[in-house]
């Protein structure tokens, strides 16, 4: 027989609207004047009007040497060269492919920049133009490195490493780009049998572990084979346990991560998108992160 | 005004507040998760969601696209159950589109337009109860949406409406003060630089009372930026600092 879950409203913990916060330092909102002293430069979140530097959104604002900068708590991924992203290809075009990366216009990636199959380093011909949609198609997902912002703000994206390519079986999930902590590597193979992408555009993309030393082929040869169901729940938890700490605001690294998925064992993979059981496991890794001083 | 008096002689208006007070003002940020940027206003009886999307790359036709600033799209819809009798249609009747275009003139002249060229910023206000001011609580509902987004704006901007009553101006009037078919005056400003984005004026008032009150809307404007900037502060200090003591 169904069994159905009822619960209270109080629980879905609504307390922490009544208590006021206390104000931080250094916060602006549009309009504000931040300095009247005209020897600052303006960085972003700024404008200049009547000789005085106004902020333009609502955050904190840094200050390096005379760069003065405010950071609002969320945005458009902002690009920069290095950095790992997740996206979706959207249209093929001539001699490049257009990809959603939750950036403010789509980002694109060159047929130039991009590893063949078999892994050949010669020029693109015209018989790779033509076989461009064999490659990649629209809706594929892929994970690629920013090489270049252009003029606009346009990204140009490469995949010339064996760890980039199209992505096969697995779950993506889109956050907030501010809450992912940027590190060395954003690959991770965690040790709960699931590997994670942690893309600096927001996007988060969970597989069933890889092998690094064979299966790192660029994406070309797909491994259709169905995933074990153990396997499922462990991806299904992780996406739940990012997601809770997504809500919560907490910085997304691997070790945030494996906290949370180390807490919610406490529960079933269902019961973690109730609001009350996610504020429960997060108060948990707070304690924890409190005693290990990370 | 057939037995209906907007203003007793002890000075109160029908719902009891004085020719200056506005209506109780309560909102809430980041309502939605898909949007990049929410929030949800009331004003009174008057109940605004408002969403924004964006900057992102222009969808639809690209003959949209500008080449030097972001575009600005608006959508102005009213919910069907918003007003005291039931709407046929939630929004592309005369009176939507006229509001949607207004929201774009003000929104083009508040949002820095030239930091994003050749991308589009949707701002989406859905009216969820409507009791008069219908066009400053989306105004208001749609700024704090976009500084929820982080879109860089000039200034905030508020909207408030006044009305002119027995000689004396009556701030950010409702919706039974609003049929009364007396003078309406719908003014939007940048409220740190006083100036004026969007100006409006229904039914007449004579010229010798219109800067009367114009400067009780601006005042009324003001009022209003200081509810908004207390609760866009509010919560930008709770939400980094809880990413604060996870780092």
């Amino acid at each position: 027989m169904a069994t159905v879950d009822i619960r209270f409203v109080g629980a879905r913990g609504k307390k922490d609207n009544i208590e006021t916060v206390e104000e931080i330092q250094n916060l602006v909102t549009p309009g504000d004047i931040i300095t009247t002293d005209t020897g600052f430069m303006r960085g972003h979140g700024t404008f200049m009007e009547n000789e005085k530097l106004h902020a333009s959104v609502a955050g904190v604002v840094e200050r390096v040497n005379k760069l003065i900068c405010v950071k609002p708590l969320k945005t458009r991924y902002n690009g920069e060269i290095g950095d790992v992203v997740i996206g979706r290809i959207i249209e093929v075009c001539q001699r490049r492919w257009k990809v959603e990366t939750h950036s403010k216009l789509n980002s694109v990636l060159m047929l130039s920049s991009v590893n063949l199959p078999g892994g050949e380093l010669r020029r693109r011909s015209e018989e790779d133009e033509k076989l461009m949609r064999h490659y990649l198609k629209e809706g594929d997902l892929i994970s690629a490195e920013v090489q270049n912002i252009m003029g606009d703000g346009c990204l140009s994206l490469h995949t010339r490493s064996l760890k980039y390519g199209k992505l096969g079986q697995g779950t993506l999930l889109s956050i907030s780009p501010s809450l992912i902590k940027r590190r060395k590597t954003h690959f991770h193979n965690l040790p709960c049998g699931a590997s994670i992408i942690l893309g600096n555009n927001g996007y988060v993309w969970i597989s069933p572990n890889v092998n690094e030393e064979t299966d790192n082929t660029g994406g070309y040869e797909q491994n259709l084979e169905p995933v074990p169901n153990d396997v499922r729940i462990v991806v299904a938890r992780l996406r739940n346990s990012i997601l809770a700490l997504a809500d919560h605001h907490m910085i997304i690294y691997d070790t945030s991560i494996m906290y949370a998925y180390e807490a919610s064992l406490l529960f079933t993979v269902k019961d973690m998108l109730k609001p009350e059981v996610t504020s429960e496991i997060i108060d948990l890794i707070q304690q924890r992160m409190e005693l290990e001083g990370t | 005004m057939a037995g209906l008096e907007l203003l007793s002689d002890q000075g109160f208006r029908i719902d009891g507040r004085r020719s200056h007070e506005l209506r109780k003002i309560q909102c809430r940020l980041g309502v939605f998760k898909q949007a990049d940027g929410s929030a949800y206003i009331e004003q009174g009886n008057t109940k605004v969601l408002a969403a924004v999307y964006g900057p992102h790359e222009v969808k639809g036709s690209r003959a949209k696209m500008l080449q030097d600033k972001v575009l600005v799209n608006c959508q102005y819809s009213m919910a069907t159950f918003s007003t005291g009798e039931r709407k046929r249609r939630p929004r592309g009747d005369r009176k939507s589109t006229e509001m949607t275009m207004h929201l774009k003139q003000t929104f083009d002249a508040a949002i820095i337009t030239n930091l994003y060229p050749r991308s589009q910023i949707d701002i989406y206000v859905e009216v969820l109860q409507s009791d008069g001011g219908n066009y400053c609580a989306s105004v208001n509902a749609a700024t704090l949406a976009l500084i929820d987004a982080g879109i860089p704006l000039k200034d905030y901007v508020c909207a408030c409406s006044a009305g002119f009553v027995n000689d004396t101006p009556i701030v950010d009037i409702s919706y039974l003060e609003e049929s009364g078919g007396g003078p309406e005056l719908i003014v939007t400003i940048l409220p740190k630089s006083e100036q004026i984005v969007f100006l409006e004026q229904n039914s007449r008032l004579h010229e010798d009372n219109l800067s009367k009150v114009l400067d009780v809307a601006s005042k009324g404007c003001k009022d209003i930026y200081a509810i908004l900037d207390r609760a866009v502060r509010d919560h930008v200090s709770k939400v980094s600092n809880v990413a604060n003591t996870t780092e």
